[in-house]
């Protein structure tokens, strides 16, 4: 398999480590989506040079990767992926931003860099849950949760044939890169004329593929709304997941639990 | 029976492009018939059989489906009463699991649940795939596909049957499954295929495509042993009406 072909299913198909055995896994979809929502909301209320406060927030992905089972190494390796946007964002900000905020040891820290950490730490934070999210849940189970909730059918709708058609793509890419390749030995990429003309012909197909999908839904009968079976049942325990992680975020947003704990540890030790 | 006949009277089409594909097709199917069509590449065969669910409208000439002509005011009803395989599972199967993909056409079709559970464990146990059903369709072989887009039409229960090369890409054992399955199948049921074996075991009645006309059209056995005809449509005899290699060739 080509390296495209991986990276762009292990992206596309994060949800197969979904399963309902673990203790994450049978929480309600709709518990954790609005769990995250919360999480995110959270995340992004931090002012922009806070970095310590926002640590404790780690302990919800921690829990549910402990929880959910879910392998962390393929979890990394996927915020590796996405990272560079969030240094493209954040890259400037030391060079920019040079309110002095302090001493940490020998160190000046400027406000440049803390909140150039701090975006990079919100970044981490948030796409962890995200995926988690996914990971925990699947991915049909959370469009599902989005549809109880309220979202718009055709946003779910739409949601749900990216994640099933990324792969078709992924594979039609990598299928036209193989066959540049084996009929190309001596060059490793193809020129710019040529890569116009590839690009083109996935474009193509890709429409094309698109329009027969299209053709076998409507032959079962589709009018524009897709019914995903799912049962959703709301236990106790779903609303207390949602009680206390919320109180949690609110305690971590309200309180500055790295230094209370920094205080009470060299209280102890002093 | 006058119901279920599927009827073409011939039907013109073009694609936008220009390329004719079809140039004046006549034939009737009554109910309760099993047809294989077949004909060389490009001989438009697929072309054909998107007529009959409507996706392509004739340029000219009438298609006609169970009571209903195929026009673009009654296709619910035509696409109600019709199950239609594409050459391609990767584009019939476009849901999560099998489970749910098999259960999309019934849902459509308004069923209440039970009936929906009904007939998707019915579908899908006639094909054989029961242990596929909470499985995603791009994780599977492409005969597990094959099986689970045949049931994905099967629990609509539709009256005629329409598949396009639903031999290619099966082991030996899956193709046995697959033909004695459209054995089992009561109703219309149409084949393209270049997999005469399959018509012979299959389909009482042959139609041959060629260059977009009916090149012939009649009772299997009669127009796969015609050689002349077969030749001039890029086809051989189905392997078992060949003559023996070693024992020289059939009296
Ligand atoms: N989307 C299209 N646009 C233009 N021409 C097309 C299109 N699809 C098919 N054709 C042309 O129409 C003719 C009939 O094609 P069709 O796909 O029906 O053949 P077929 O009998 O199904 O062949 P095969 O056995 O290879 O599947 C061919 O000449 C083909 O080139
Ligand atoms: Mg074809």
């Amino acid at each position: 398999m080509t390296r495209g072909h991986s990276l762009g299913t292990s992206v596309a198909h994060l949800d197969e480590y979904a399963s309902a055995e673990t203790p994450i896994g049978r929480i309600d979809p709709r518990a954790k989506l609005l769990t995250t929502i919360a999480f995110l909301v959270a995340v992004a209320s931090f002012g922009r040079y806070q970095v310590l406060s926002l640590v404790p927030l780690a302990l919800y992905p921690i829990a549910l990767i402990a929880l959910g089972d879910v392998p962390s190494g393929s979890l990394l390796w996927r915020l590796l992926l996405v990272s560079p946007f969030a240094l493209l964002i954040g890259a400037f900000n030391p060079l920019l931003d040079h309110t002095p905020l302090g001493t940490f040891g020998p160190v000046h820290v400027t406000g440049g860099w803390a909140s150039f950490a701090s975006i990079m730490l919100r970044f981490v934070l948030s796409v962890s849950a995200a995926l988690l999210l996914v990971a925990t849940t699947g991915f049909d189970a959370v469009c599902a949760a989005l549809a109880r909730l309220g979202v718009p059918r055709i946003l779910v709708v739409q949601l749900l044939f990216m994640h099933r058609y990324l792969f078709v793509l992924v594979e039609e890419v990598s299928r036209t890169s193989r066959a540049f390749a084996l009929r190309s030995p001596d060059r490793s990429r193809p020129s710019m004329r040529v890569a116009g003309t590839l690009l083109g012909q996935i474009l193509l197909r890709t429409l094309e593929r698109a329009q027969r999908v299209h053709s076998a839904m409507i032959c079962r009968g589709f009018d524009g709304e897709v019914r995903l079976r799912r049962e959703l049942r709301w236990r106790a325990a779903d609303t207390a997941f949602v009680a206390c992680w919320s109180a949690f975020f609110l305690l971590v947003r309200s309180h500055d639990l790295t230094r209370w704990l920094g205080t009470a540890i060299s209280g102890a030790i002093g | 029976m006058s119901h279920h006949l599927v009827a073409f009277e011939d039907v013109t089409f073009a694609y936008p492009d220009g390329t004719a594909a079809l140039r004046g097709v006549s034939f009737r199917i009554h109910h309760g018939e099993s047809v294989g069509l077949v004909g060389a590449n490009g001989a438009g065969k697929s072309t054909l059989l998107l007529h009959l669910p409507g996706i392509l409208l004739p340029s000219s000439g009438h298609v006609r489906v169970g009571d209903w002509p195929v026009t673009a005011k009654t296709l619910p009803q035509v696409r109600r009463s019709l199950g239609m395989v594409f050459q391609d599972p990767d584009d019939q199967l476009f849901m999560p699991t099998v489970g749910d993909d098999v259960a999309f056409g019934p849902l459509n079709l308004g069923l209440p649940s039970d009936e929906v559970e009904a007939r998707v464990a019915g579908a899908l146990e006639r094909v054989g795939a029961t242990h596929l059903r909470q499985r995603p369709p791009y994780k599977l072989s492409g005969g597990e596909k094959r099986a689970a887009a045949i049931a994905s039409v099967l629990s609509m229960s539709p009256d005629i049957l329409v598949m396009d090369e639903p031999s290619a890409n099966l082991d030996p054992a899956s193709r046995r499954r697959l033909i004695a399955l459209l054995r089992s199948f009561e109703h219309t049921k149409i084949v393209a295929t270049h997999d005469l074996d399959l018509v012979q075991d299959v389909c009482t009645r042959t139609i041959v495509l060629r260059d977009g006309r009916v090149a012939a059209d009649g009772p299997t056995a009669e127009v796969l042993g015609d050689d002349a005809l077969l030749g001039g449509c890029h086809l051989e005899r189905p392997l078992r009406m060949q003559g023996c290699p070693r024992c020289g060739p059939r009296k």
